[in-house]
């Protein structure tokens, strides 16, 4: 293939709003997940962003079954739930945090699937809407417009919101008992990355589906963290890593015609590779 | 009138007293120790005086204003030990308590400033916490807690970790921000240094031992036990 037929195909692609949504919607699920990824990985965090994902799965199993017009609206408010009760009360929670998440993670797996198998979605096959759902391999390119337009806005609030608050985001992530001892609200404030959290996965699950979110959230901050080593330097990184996978693997799957999700990821992992590189040449230098 | 009195406070989690009856005041320009064995409650009384847990029973009285005037050295977490931040970014980030706006004003930087100049780390504030030596860390977060900090300071073990050089430093340091005005409140299982150091001294061991003068303390039959097993 040369390289003008690339770019004609990529032309012609781009020239249809289903693919412009998709880019649009994933460029913004993207940065607002590379952000908080900072967030949750520094705070040890990271396995809750795989285990909100899955109890967004058992929702979204839920609303299809319901028949809601727009899956978001019952699989918001459930994800945002839970993750205020993992982020919030975990501490007073009997059970350990990662044993109540693993324990959560394939429980709301399993009731979904059970769920998509008792109660099959009208004139849908079922393995077909498992395997978009859990890897978001078509519905990205299938985003009604009011879907998008909700991404765009709570993709935009996302951003605003970190850029407003990235002092005390800082402060809460590196201290949080000293953010609480010199008169911080850090209740109030871990609820409120709690909801966020919970947002951008829900907005998630249509780019790269509810197993493969976690890549989104981890791999731009760990890239990052291997070659910069102040906080904002690190942030900064990470949203332009995680924008710049999100384009690529979204181009390069409908140039291939692989799934888009696992191709953001693995862009995301050829990223990743690049950085330790990086990271080991400017260790040795 | 004292800063902070303490009248039969009992400290704990969820209800389960670690240390009780303890009764004590300090008093501005005071710099009291607070010694113990390990387990004795020394971090749950002072995570209680921050207002981090409510105490579970008796009366702790902080004079009005000094909440929001208090700084705070705690131990390090495992999580800070390779946090990618600038030491800026960390001694700045204990300015919030200074201003409500989303940004840092320029009041807000120069006090930051003003603080890495005092604790002598103005060669390193642009290098990265994480590749610090121990001694350094403990500086940058000493100068953080200065920051939130005018009138009192609150230190859990600032000398943890340290060498014996590097732990003089510290508590030469903390002396002098003594001399120059702050109330010190210090947990240290360093008895010898307690003494020589503070004007004040809290035993506690579930329940309170000794409050007094630190002179007192050493010469009374407790103290010098305990100093006898610190340093044999």
């Amino acid at each position: 293939m040369n390289t003008g037929g690339i770019w004609e195909t990529l032309g012609f692609y781009l020239s249809y709003p289903f693919v412009q949504y998709a880019l649009i919607v994933g460029v913004l699920v993207a940065l607002s997940a590379s952000l908080l990824g900072v967030v949750l990985v520094l705070r040890r965090l990271s396995y809750i962003g795989d285990g909100l994902a899955h109890v967004a799965f058992g929702a979204m199993a839920i609303a299809t079954v319901l028949n809601f017009s727009n899956n978001m609206l019952l699989v918001l408010p459930i994800t945002i739930l839970f993750s205020i009760l993992l982020l919030h009360g975990g501490r007073r929670v009997k059970i350990q945090g990662d044993a109540a998440i693993a324990m959560m993670s394939v429980g709301a797996l399993a009731i979904g699937y059970i769920l998509f198998n008792l109660f099959p979605p009208k004139g849908g096959n079922v393995s077909g809407d498992v395997c978009t759902t859990l890897f978001g391999s078509t519905s990205i390119l299938t985003l009604s417009q009011e879907e998008v337009w909700l991404s765009i806005g709570l993709g935009f609030v996302v951003v605003v919101l970190f850029v407003l608050f990235y002092n005390r985001v800082f402060a809460l992530t590196f201290d949080g008992e000293f953010a609480a001892a010199t008169g911080m609200r850090t209740g109030l404030y871990n609820a409120a990355v709690a909801v966020v959290i919970a947002t951008v996965i829900s907005l998630a699950m249509n780019l790269v589906g509810s197993l493969l979110i976690s890549a989104l959230l981890v791999f731009p901050a760990l890239s990052a963290m291997r070659v910069y080593k102040s906080f904002r330097s690190v942030v900064i990184c990470a949203a332009v890593f995680g924008v710049t996978a999100a384009l690529v693997g979204i181009v390069a799957s409908i140039l291939a015609g692989t799934p888009v999700g696992a191709t953001i990821v693995a862009a995301d992992i050829a990223g990743f590779l690049l950085f330790s590189l990086l990271g080991a040449l400017k260790g040795k230098k | 009138m004292a800063l902070l009195t303490c009248e039969n406070v009992s400290v704990g989690y969820e209800g389960k007293p670690v240390a009780e009856a303890i009764t004590f005041a300090v008093n501005p320009k005071d710099y009291l120790c607070i010694v113990g064995e390990n387990g004795s409650g020394k971090t749950t009384l002072m995570r209680t005086i921050l207002g981090l847990l409510p105490p579970l029973s008796g009366k702790m009285t902080l004079e009005e204003g000094v909440r929001h005037h208090i700084g705070y050295l705690p131990q390090q977490s495992p999580v800070q030990r390779d946090f990618p931040a600038s030491v800026r970014e960390v001694v700045l980030s204990g300015c919030l308590s200074r201003g409500r706006g989303p940004f840092f004003t320029r009041a807000q930087k120069a006090l930051a400033d003003k603080n890495i100049a005092r604790l002598n780390i103005t060669k390193i504030a642009n290098h990265c916490y994480r590749e610090l030596s121990g001694g350094q860390q403990q500086r940058v977060l000493l100068a953080r807690a200065l920051c939130a900090a005018d009138k009192m300071l609150l230190l859990d073990e600032p000398a943890a970790g340290l060498d014996p050089q590097i732990t003089q430093e510290m508590y030469d340091l903390i002396g002098d921000l003594n001399q120059s005005g702050l109330t010190i409140i210090m947990i240290t299982h360093d008895v010898g240094a307690a003494i020589r150091n503070a004007s004040h001294i809290l035993h506690v061991s579930r329940t309170p031992l000794y409050f007094g003068e630190s002179e007192g303390y050493a010469q009374s039959p407790l103290g010098s036990a305990f100093l006898k097993e610190a340093n044999p």
